[in-house]
Order: structure tokens, then C-alpha cells, then sequence
């Protein structure tokens, strides 16, 4: 074999070690997520009961379709959680672990590395979206007989190479700050959000606002999820929507191995690239 | 700077004779602390390594000594492209630890005085993901992972067990596994036996020992033993706050200051009492701003 095709055969074994390990980590922690599950269950009824509520007060509203619009809001929310969980973790948890060291110190790449984190975050992100959309549904026994499950899910898996990319630039905060960078990841993600229109349409957000919407891929992602599921649109009407998705992802990945790349050198050369404890 | 992108294969660095296993010339590191004395923003610079100069020969035994805080873990974490350096250069087999970064992480592999591991998984799980990240498939580990464990005696029946659930000791031993598993050219063990019980020492020495014969390995050792260091290493350096004070054999040293044994040359080169083992890592002093 080439050198280059023996690299390129390396490079995909240890991405495959990362999603190995993170196999291995969800198996040993599977009750933990369990019990998360029903946090976010728990989180997600409450977000849908609006929908029951505004109804039970005298607003006249198809409670069906909000309920169902809130629930996708819900869902991506929880999803992206997910992808930006484990991407922070690359860092955080390595470092509380104490394998940071031996992680950084190895041949793989650092694009393979967290290629072989973002591989299995939306794998088990979509697995976990599904199964909440699926007991919520179930809850409050909702109605969507037109909806294009896979448009949505295939549309959701598009929109990951964007959540990745931002995951990236992100991942890199617990590197420069050890004590409160985790928390500086879920501040981006709740932004990132606010601005999509995830529980409302973007049309009621401030207009400096609705132009952060036009660059964040969580707005197409849950106006595809939505006319997937809502109104039983199928892929090739959702152009409108693939494509920024897929100009945003070209952009944001190599946007996040660069960011990543400036805060690990930042990292080597202060010293902050160790466990800690 | 920039990246090397294609990995260097081990067979030709293994072949290349003429030059030193490890380089180090006028190697310089330096945090920046922050300095309450200034204020809120008051920062002081604080040197760990200071135009060190060394070389290691294949094949070659060096033991470091040093006092906490003497710099003998950033040196490690220099070689291991953990850290990048203020001055100076160090080379692996003529690699650059910064500029050829990967083909020197093919080539290096450690063990530090933590076992460090993802505690609840087993001790086959860790050493079979980590083999990836070198490349390894599964179809290559699948019997080389039992057998390296046989080798440093991890019992049979505790392989599936958690990390958690294991003694210093045994970690340790999966930690010396996990180094030799990725075929290492040079192997630094900073501290690796700081903290064992007697029993578990002297049998981590014993196969450092057998791997120097067995895997024509080049070794760095890091250690606060001054007896290891003399039992285990061709040549002795003393490392004295961030400076390398004289690196020959145990023999010369004792020679060389009038000393009987190697703590009375440590005394006798630094002008400081050789203090007792503990198992801080030196570089947890150098907290950076």
C-alpha cells in the first residue's frame, strides 16, 4: 500500500477509535443517559403543554399543529444539546479523565479526531430525536398523517455538517478556559437557537435578529423539519432550504478545525494541554 | 507552521543509525504565572527549562532526576508535542517536535505517573481504542492486546473488569501496555513507578528492563528514584530548576563530585537536599494564567 493510502487507512481506524470509544462510554454510563432521557422528556411535555395551555385559556389555535411545531422546536433543541455535548466533551471530559494528554499525543489528526466524535454525536443524536419525538407523540397523542419522516431526518442529518462545524469552534473553549469554558459551548447553543425561530417564527424576532437567522443553519433545519413533518413535504421541495445548509457547512468545518487549531496551539504553548487534578 | 501530513512509517526511522534517538539543543520553556503582587492582572514569568542540551543514543537508557518543579515533566511533555517550545529545538529520529509533530507522535509513547484511563471502562476497552488512534485495526489487536496484558502480568480474569476497580499498581501495568502497544521507538516514563507499593515497583522495573533488551527501545526516564536510576539507566542526568546540570554514567557522577552514592552527588551538584518521593506531577506548580 502507498503511503498515502496507508495514512488514509490510519486516519479512518482512529476515527473509528473515537466512535469505539464513545461506544464503550455510552454502555458503561447507559443508565445515566436513560435517567437524561427523562429529563428531556420531562423538558420537552412542558415545552408542548404551552400549546394545551393557551388553548385551555380561551386562544383559539389548531393545538394539534402548534403542539407538534413546538415539539420539533423541542427535539432540535435536545438534538443539537447532544452534538454540542459531545464535542465539548473531546476536551472537558478527556481532561477530568486524565486521557487528555495521551489523546492529544497521538498520530491521529485532529480533523479525524473530531470527525470521529461528530460521527458518532449525530448518530446517537438522531437515535435519541427519534425516540423523543416518538414517546411525545405517543403523550399527547398527535396527529401527523402526511409527515415525511425520512425528508426530515435526512434534512436534520444535512444541517449536522453546519452543527458540527459550529460544535468545533466551541469544543475548543474548554482548552483556553478549564474552569468555565463547558458553559461557554451551551451559551452558543442557546443563541444559535434563539435566533432559528425554535418555539416561533422567525418573522417576530427583531430585524437585527432575523438577519442572524439567515446565517444560522438551525433556521432551515427547523423549517424543513417542520414542512417535512407538519405539511408532508418531501426533498425535492426543500431546496430552498438545503442549500444555505449545505453553503453553511462548506464554511463552518474548516472554519472549526482552524479555530480549534489556533486554541490548541494557544493550549500547547501556555501549558494548558494536561489533565488537571 | 507547517503540517506534516503524512505519517512517517516506523521501518524507516528504524533504519537511520546516523542519527541520535533524541536531540535536544538549548532547549527553553517558560510559563507565565499570575503574580498577585501586581495586582489584578499581574503576571511573572516563570523559566521550567533552561538551554537544555542533551542527546540519547538508540537503544540508550537516560534516567532525569530532579526535585518537584525541576522541569523533568515539561521536558517530557516538550518531547511528547504537548507543549511547544520558547526557544531551542528537539528532535525524534531527526524529526522536528514541532515542525514534523505527527511523524514524532508515531514514534513516541509514554507513561506518566498517573495511569490516566477512562475509569469505568475495562482495561481491554482502553488499550483497544487507543490502539486505533495508532492506526491499529481490530484485526490487529485482537490477540495483540491479551498478549501484551499476559506480558506485564495483568491477570487473565480482570481484563473485562473496570479501570475503577483496579489498584494503582495494575494500572500502572495496563499504562505500560498501553505505551508498548503502539511499538514505540522512544518510551518516556515520567515517574512510572512513583506511588507503587514495593511488590508492584520492582516489577514495572523489571520489565522496563525487559524491555529494553526485547524492543530495542530508546528510554527517557523522569524519576524521584534515585536507586531506579541507577539500577535502570546507562547514563544519569540532574536537572536543577529547569537546568540540566551534567548527564554521564551513575559511576562518573559519584566520581565527578566525591560522592559515595548518587543522593550525596545530587546534594553536591545542586547544593540542595535530594527530598522525599511524592507523587505530584512538577509541572502541577506551574499553574499558567
Amino acid at each position: 500500500m502507498s503511503t498515502i493510502g496507508s495514512t488514509m487507512r490510519a486516519e479512518l481506524v482512529g476515527a473509528g477509535g473515537v466512535v469505539e470509544r464513545n461506544y464503550y462510554l455510552t454502555k458503561r454510563y447507559i443508565w445515566w443517559d436513560f435517567a437524561w432521557f427523562i429529563w428531556t422528556v420531562a423538558n420537552t411535555l412542558t415545552i408542548v403543554f404551552i400549546a394545551k395551555g393557551i388553548e385551555a385559556q380561551g386562544g383559539t389555535l389548531d393545538v394539534n399543529r402548534v403542539a407538534t411545531s413546538l415539539l420539533i422546536g423541542a427535539v432540535v433543541w435536545a438534538y443539537l444539546g447532544v452534538l454540542f455535548e459531545f464535542l465539548m466533551e473531546t476536551v472537558a471530559w478527556e481532561r477530568w479523565e486524565g486521557t487528555i494528554e495521551y489523546t492529544f499525543m497521538a498520530p491521529l489528526s485532529r480533523s479525524m479526531h473530531l470527525a470521529g466524535m461528530g460521527v458518532f454525536s449525530v448518530l446517537y443524536g438522531l437515535l435519541r430525536a427519534v425516540f423523543l419525538f416518538t414517546v411525545c407523540v405517543w403523550f399527547f397523542d398527535l396527529s401527523v398523517p402526511d409527515a415525511e419522516f425520512m425528508a426530515a431526518l435526512v434534512v436534520l442529518a444535512i444541517a449536522s455538517i453546519s452543527f458540527l462545524g459550529i460544535g468545533m469552534m466551541t469544543s475548543v473553549l474548554p482548552l483556553i478556559s478549564p474552569e468555565k469554558g463547558t458553559q461557554l459551548g451551551w451559551i452558543a447553543q442557546g443563541t444559535l437557537l434563539v435566533v432559528s425561530g425554535v418555539y416561533y417564527p422567525v418573522d417576530v424576532l427583531p430585524t437585527w435578529m432575523q438577519w442572524l437567522a439567515k446565517i444560522s443553519p438551525a433556521t432551515y433545519a427547523l423549517e424543513a423539519a417542520r414542512a417535512a413533518i407538519l405539511d408532508g413535504q418531501g426533498l425535492s421541495t426543500m431546496w430552498d432550504e438545503i442549500w444555505p445548509l449545505l453553503i453553511i457547512g462548506v464554511v463552518s468545518i474548516p472554519l472549526g478545525l482552524w479555530i480549534f487549531a489556533r486554541g490548541e496551539r494557544y493550549a500547547k504553548k501556555h501549558g494548558k494541554l494536561k489533565r488537571s487534578g | 507552521m507547517t503540517e506534516v501530513q503524512e505519517a512517517v512509517p516506523i521501518e524507516a526511522v528504524r533504519h537511520r543509525p546516523e542519527q541520535h534517538a533524541v536531540e535536544v539543543r538549548e532547549l527553553r520553556k517558560e510559563f507565565t504565572l499570575r503574580d498577585r503582587k501586581k495586582g489584578r492582572f499581574g503576571r511573572k514569568k516563570r523559566i521550567a527549562l533552561e538551554d537544555v542540551t542533551f542527546t540519547i543514543e538508540r537503544g540508550e537508557t537516560v534516567a532525569i532526576l530532579g526535585q518537584n518543579g525541576s522541569g523533568k515533566s515539561t521536558l517530557v511533555r516538550l518531547l511528547s508535542t504537548l507543549l511547544l517550545p520558547d526557544g531551542g529545538s528537539a528532535e525524534i529520529f531527526g524529526n522536528d517536535v514541532v515542525r514534523d509533530h505527527r511523524p514524532v507522535r508515531r514514534l513516541v509513547n509514554r507513561v506518566s505517573v498517573e495511569a490516566s484511563f477512562f475509569k469505568k471502562m475495562s482495561a481491554v476497552e482502553n488499550l483497544s481504542y487507543a490502539a486505533r488512534y495508532y492506526g491499529m485495526a481490530a484485526g490487529q489487536t485482537r490477540d495483540r492486546i491479551p498478549e501484551i496484558l499476559g506480558r506485564v502480568g495483568f491477570p487473565e480474569d480482570r481484563r473485562d473488569e473496570s479501570m475503577e476497580n483496579l489498584s494503582r499498581g495494575m494500572q500502572q501495568k495496563v499504562a505500560l501496555a498501553r505505551a508498548l502497544l503502539t511499538s514505540p521507538v522512544v518510551l518516556l516514563l515520567d515517574e512510572p513507578t512513583t506511588g507503587l507499593d514495593p511488590r508492584s515497583k520492582l516489577e514495572v522495573q523489571d520489565f522496563i528492563r525487559e524491555i529494553r533488551t526485547s524492543h530495542d527501545s530508546t528510554i527517557l526516564l523522569c524519576t524521584h528514584d534515585l536507586a531506579e536510576a541507577e539500577a535502570l539507566a546507562d547514563r544519569v542526568g540532574i536537572l536543577d530548576r529547569g537546568r540540566l546540570l551534567v548527564l554521564e554514567p551513575a559511576e562518573e557522577l559519584k566520581q565527578r563530585y566525591g560522592a559515595p552514592t548518587l543522593e550525596e552527588a545530587f546534594f553536591a551538584a545542586t547544593g540542595r537536599e535530594f527530598e522525599a518521593e511524592n507523587d505530584e506531577d512538577d509541572d502541577d506548580r506551574e499553574v499558567m494564567a
